[in-house]
């Protein structure tokens, strides 16, 4: 009787109530940040555009209408149209799509490629932190928006190399997040009683060490979004990125420039569409780190 | 660290020219289509490709180290020479937007920590926010709207050097510059605000105060002084942002800089000029970064390189 209300008193405690009554008490702690709602209302407005593209444009992207080329907005085309008749609010909606699949997918790289290094930097130390640093250090050395500029020219203008060299620029980022919060935690003692009764390496590091690192993971995920998404616009607007006539944001401000006497419309609403949503990516982001880091709050 | 990262940046530059999809030997020898394997192997050998990787890079940076950056593909003109007078738009587009970050973004920060709970703050935290998301190529874009639609200027026509005629050179300038400062004010405005309120939270601010110091005298004679360290810190570190966003905004005012360099290059698929650009570029930021390292301990004397200290 005795050694089953100790087991419930332990196993319950810290296997089950804590896990759902920590998420119970950082969703009603994020609820309360107001700042971080609104992110949060502007990032799942623009992915549901995004899923639901077809459904909300009321055009085809890509259908070419010269009769109605370069119009102002009005009721048919609420931005109006650009220089080849294609719905503009349409083609934003479509460009949802591409900003949000480009953000999250170099987001995703960064991560698998960063988080690893830290992790394995921090608690293995000596030579094998001194090396995965010291990589990370020289690409931290370069301008990011400059590196994978230069990475996407040499492997070809597209927007799967613009993904691909954001994610390479921003995996030291989440390493030098990681490793910090592993350094201080692996000698922590429930680490150490860990690996005294024999817990092997790869157990302590997912399940002792991996919760340690996943609030900052968080936070940092979020930011890089919101910069992903604005070298992503930029590279594009270069040239570099989507081609034409994909319609990404950054490509629609690029050509849409040159018609802007004319219908400055064609150089707002890309524009704004992009400024928007990293807005709120960086209330998401702002709003997260108030409450999974409260030392930082202010 | 400065050598090994230094070495470490080069090698990735020496090493971006593989990347390149298809035949190295073809680009860049500007051959184009069928030639015959003699041939093919003559111009690996004159273009040194087939001597081992460690001797091509020992020799490639033999040449950087003595200013020898190649030549470029298409005009075969040496790339140093045009590259060098290109930085001096860059380095005055570059200035000019850290000037106009710092003289909004750290008034601002302090007027938001001094008012902190009024509208005030509220304003300025949300402007700081804007100011972040928004993507200064189009900020550059509107500015030219605005300029172009409604006062009929055209800026930055033609380009014109600060040393020739200083009032049109700002007349070109002054655009480009807000379009970049802007973003990084926002990012001083905030970490001001919240260094300085991090100090004025501390004991000796408290003491000071509570000794009948003016408010005037706290701010500029204890406060703020020590509020700069990480401010310093975000100068520096937001140098290769602000390059990055130079390097676009070139293009938006067409502007002959090394991002216009750049940026023609990659369409002409002048892969050298690419590869000295950014690690011209890398090279400056590095060496800024160790000026703001040198100047902490002019700031807090706390810090002492080079005698075992942080």
């Amino acid at each position: 009787m005795t050694d089953v209300a100790l087991k419930t008193a332990v196993i319950v405690p810290a296997e089950v109530r804590p896990v759902s009554g920590r998420f119970r008490q950082f969703a009603r702690q994020f609820a309360r940040n107001r700042s971080g709602m609104v992110g949060l209302v502007i990032v799942v407005v623009v992915t549901l555009l995004a899923i639901f593209a077809p459904v909300v444009a009321p055009f085809d992207p890509y259908e070419i209408n010269r009769i109605e080329r370069l119009q102002g907005p009005s009721r048919t085309h609420p931005m109006g149209t650009d220089d080849l008749g294609r719905d503009l609010f349409s083609r934003i909606v479509y460009g949802a799509r591409i900003s949000m699949t480009v953000g999250l997918v170099s987001v995703l790289i960064a991560t698998v490629i960063g988080a690893p290094a830290g992790i394995i930097a921090g608690y293995f130390g000596r030579w094998i932190d001194t090396l995965i640093m010291r990589v990370a250090d020289i690409i931290f050395a370069f301008p990011a928006i400059l590196l994978a500029l230069a990475i996407t020219a040499f492997l070809g203008p597209s927007l799967r190399n613009v993904t691909l060299s954001l994610g390479i620029v921003y995996a030291p980022g989440f390493a030098r997040i990681v490793r910090g919060p592993i350094l201080a935690a692996k000698h922590e003692e429930y680490v150490e009683a860990s690996r005294v009764i024999g817990a092997k390496t790869g157990r302590i590091l997912v399940r002792h060490l991996l919760p340690n690192v996943l609030s900052p993971l968080l936070v940092t995920a979020t930011v890089t979004f919101s910069f992903a998404l604005l070298a992503e616009a930029g590279l594009s607007f270069l040239g570099l990125g989507a081609q034409p006539p994909e319609a990404s944001w950054g490509v629609m401000l690029s050509s849409g420039r040159r018609f802007m006497e004319t219908v400055p419309s064609l150089a707002i609403f890309p524009g704004l569409a992009i400024m928007v949503t990293v807005l709120g990516s960086n209330l998401l982001g702002d709003g997260l780190r108030d409450v999974l880091d409260p030392r930082l709050r202010r | 660290m400065m050598i090994p990262t230094l070495l470490g940046v080069s090698i990735i530059v020496f090493l971006f020219i593989r990347l390149i999809p298809g035949d190295i030997v073809q680009i860049l020898s500007g051959t184009q289509g069928e030639m015959t394997p003699e041939r093919h192997a003559v111009l690996r050998h004159n273009l040194g490709l087939d001597r081992p990787l460690m001797v091509q890079y020992a020799d490639w940076l033999s040449g950087v180290v003595r200013g020898d950056l190649g030549n470029s593909l298409k005009t075969h003109r040496p790339i140093r020479a045009d590259l060098l007078s290109r930085l001096p738009v860059t380095v005055e587009l570059t200035i000019g937007s850290a000037i106009i970050g710092l003289a909004i973004g750290i008034p601002a920060g302090i007027i938001a920590a001094l008012k902190r709970g009024t509208r005030t703050e509220f304003v300025a935290q949300g402007a700081g926010l804007i100011g972040l998301s928004v993507p200064d190529f189009w900020l550059g874009t509107l500015f030219l709207l605005v300029a172009s639609r409604y006062f009929g200027w055209y800026p930055g026509a033609r380009y014109v050097s600060i040393f020739d005629n200083p009032a049109e050179n700002l007349a070109i300038f002054i655009l480009p510059c807000l379009a970049v400062g802007i973003g990084l004010s926002a990012s001083l405005m905030r970490i001001t605000r919240s260094s300085l309120l991090d100090v004025m939270g501390s004991g000796y601010i408290v003491t000071a105060r509570a000794k009948g110091l003016r408010p005037g005298a706290l701010l500029f004679g204890h406060a703020l002084k020590n509020a700069l360290v990480p401010i310093v810190t975000i100068i520096g570190l937001q140098l290769g942002y602000l390059l990055g966003g130079v390097v676009i905004v070139e293009t938006v005012f067409n502007l002959p800089g090394v991002g216009r360099f750049v940026i023609d290059a990659i369409s002409a698929r002048d892969y050298p000029i690419v590869q000295a650009s950014v690690l011209m570029i890398t090279f400056i930021v590095l060496m800024v970064s160790l000026l703001v390292d040198l100047l902490y301990a002019y700031i807090d004397p706390r810090i002492k390189y080079g005698q075992g200290g942080e």
